[in-house]
């Protein structure tokens, strides 16, 4: 199966500050990747590469076979990327359906079928974003991103912060968008463990740079690896 | 499926219809716009600058309300569309409505020229751009004097009737009439516009244009989109004073104007539409009334009030008369 995302030799970072030097990697369609690492090794430099909103500074980056490197953040989100943000950033003083219609794109996902997979979101559509529960914006955040109808997801720490029974009900929704839905997926997480329960591949980073590499399966039935890279004890 | 589809489609058409429905202040607010051609039958010429001025203002709350635009310089397409209504009377072509119909081309063909200006920097950079295109613009009118008038101002303007119909006349009912039909149709356009998606992903990039470029908002086209209908729609305010007035001076493109619209913004709140046309009222009204008191004073007065209102808060101001007219009503029953 062919890359749907490639990086080569990317270098990036914020102003003249570089974080990512000479990071490469790709996921194939369909797939679902752990992006892991301690606090500040660049996970989330990563994904706002992707995106692109650092200052990109050197290497590509590969949507498809198109290089998108230089292509502003709106065309790669139309080019198929789709955004969830760390801390959720929805638009608190948008409602939950404006939040939706402000960024639709004809596709399976409309506003209906995010409201089906999200019934809450559903129950509260009249509601400002800054009137739901953690929980409820980090599923804002994940609609937002499916109506754009994306080929790739980004989700940057989606289960921060949030209560164990709406993790659960999370981590069912990105396993079943990565797994049904064939929507490939980049996920950057704190809680190894649950995340590399549902992902299929797996990344750590140190420093800007990947450190290990292998299926998520592989690491998460490694102990040593994971408390070498991650510092992970059999509770995380 | 099928009926999966148009069950779809029955929402959507459903949800359109609950944000376009109408309100019962708004249906008040404008019962009594067309009231007062019948209850204040001896203003109607300071109603029809009322409803100018209200439709400006209404230009600038759709790019400082909505998207979060500042422009200092907006009398420049005011200034436009009140000189290309002002030459096309002059050239013959008297017909009100064909004369504002070119006006607001005209504006929206230079608003979107400048637009490109306001995609980048920040407010103050905003600011300063497009109070530059003002002075500009002024600069232009002011040298071309053979076609301007210059300081002088254009003359000699003849406007015909309306749709060959309704003939202006000196009390001024036919301009109210007029600039109070013309503002209407423009609201309606603007409202639906801003109910719109296009107008909820406005909202979204002057909440955080970064995010929402991010997730896949065309940032750029927008603002552009906006900038150029309000220029427009600023350009019909600016013909409808020159038709209703039969003249045309500098004043139009003066950067107090471009203030004025700002304070009514002020007064009356910004991102609702009826920001403009309330604080438009509230404006005129104030201004009249204090030049009537204190002749000398007037405009140390007004500044006071607005001083007042900045300092203390609209909304707070807002509510404390809400709470006061509650009172009475209880009171009262």
């Amino acid at each position: 199966m062919a890359d749907l995302l490639r990086l080569e030799n990317v270098v990036s970072g914020y102003g003249d500050a570089v974080v990512l030097n000479g990071l490469s990697f790709a996921i194939k369609e369909g797939r679902s990747l752990a992006l892991l690492g301690r606090n500040g090794t660049g996970k989330t430099t990563t994904i706002d590469t992707i995106v692109g909103v650092t200052r990109h500074h050197g290497g590509r980056i590969v949507l498809d076979g198109v290089d998108i490197s230089a292509a502003a953040p709106e065309a790669r989100a139309h080019a198929g990327i789709g955004w969830v943000p760390q801390e959720r950033n929805i638009f608190k003083s948008l409602s939950v359906e404006e939040n939706l219609t402000a960024v639709a794109r004809p596709g399976r996902w409309d506003v209906r079928a995010v409201y089906t997979m999200f019934p809450r979101l559903g129950e509260r559509r009249r509601n400002l974003g800054g009137q739901l529960s953690g929980g409820e914006q980090q599923m804002l955040a994940v609609a937002r991103a499916l109506v754009l109808n994306p080929r790739l997801l980004l989700l940057d720490e989606p289960l921060e912060g949030l209560a164990p029974i709406i993790v659960e009900e999370l981590l069912a929704a990105i396993a079943s968008l990565t797994r049904e839905e064939g929507i490939s997926a980049i996920v950057v997480e704190q809680k190894a463990r649950k995340i590399l329960a549902t992902t299929d591949d797996a990344i750590v980073l140190d420093r800007g740079s990947i450190v290990h590499r292998s299926t998520s399966r592989e690491l998460l039935g490694d102990p040593a690896a994971l408390d070498l890279h991650l510092g992970v004890t059999s509770r995380n | 499926m099928r009926s999966a589809t148009a069950s779809a489609r029955e929402k959507a058409r459903q949800a359109v219809a609950d944000a376009t429905r109408w309100q019962t202040p708004e249906l008040a607010f404008w019962a009594v716009a067309i009231a007062a051609i019948f209850l204040f039958p001896s203003r109607h010429l300071l109603l029809n600058e009322i409803a100018i001025v209200g439709l400006f203002a209404l230009s600038i709350d759709l790019i400082l309300g909505y998207a979060g635009i500042v422009s200092l310089g907006h009398a420049a397409f005011f200034g436009v569309g009140a000189y290309t209504a002002g030459l096309l009377a002059k050239a013959g072509i008297g017909e009100p409505v064909a004369g504002l119909a070119i006006a607001a081309a005209v504006a929206a063909a230079v608003g979107f020229a400048t637009s490109f200006l306001v995609i980048r920097g920040s407010d103050l950079t905003r600011l300063m751009v497009t109070l530059s295109v003002a002075l500009v613009f002024v600069e232009i009118a002011n040298r071309f004097e053979s076609i301007t008038g210059g300081v002088d101002g254009l003359l000699g303007i003849s406007m015909g009737p309306i749709l060959g119909l309704f003939e202006f006349d000196f009390g001024g009912t036919t301009a109210y009439c007029y600039s109070l039909a013309v503002l209407f149709g423009m609201f309606l356009v603007a409202r639906r516009l801003v109910r719109s998606p296009f107008g909820t992903s406005l909202r979204a990039l002057k909440e955080n244009r970064l995010r929402a470029g991010a997730i896949g908002i065309p940032t750029a086209r927008r603002i552009v989109t906006i900038y150029t209908i309000s220029a427009s729609i600023a350009g019909v305010a600016g013909a409808l004073l020159a038709q209703t007035t039969a003249f045309v001076s500098l004043e139009v493109l003066d950067f107090a104007r471009s203030a004025d619209g700002l304070l009514i913004l002020v007064i009356g709140g910004s991102g609702y539409l009826y920001g403009g046309l309330l604080g438009a009222i509230a404006f005129a009204l104030m201004r009249d009334a204090l030049s009537s008191l204190t002749p000398a004073y007037w405009m140390f007065w007004m500044g006071a009030i607005l001083v007042a209102l900045v300092v203390v808060g609209r909304e707070r101001v807002v509510a404390k008369f809400a709470a006061a007219v509650d009172r009475l009503r209880g009171s009262g029953s």
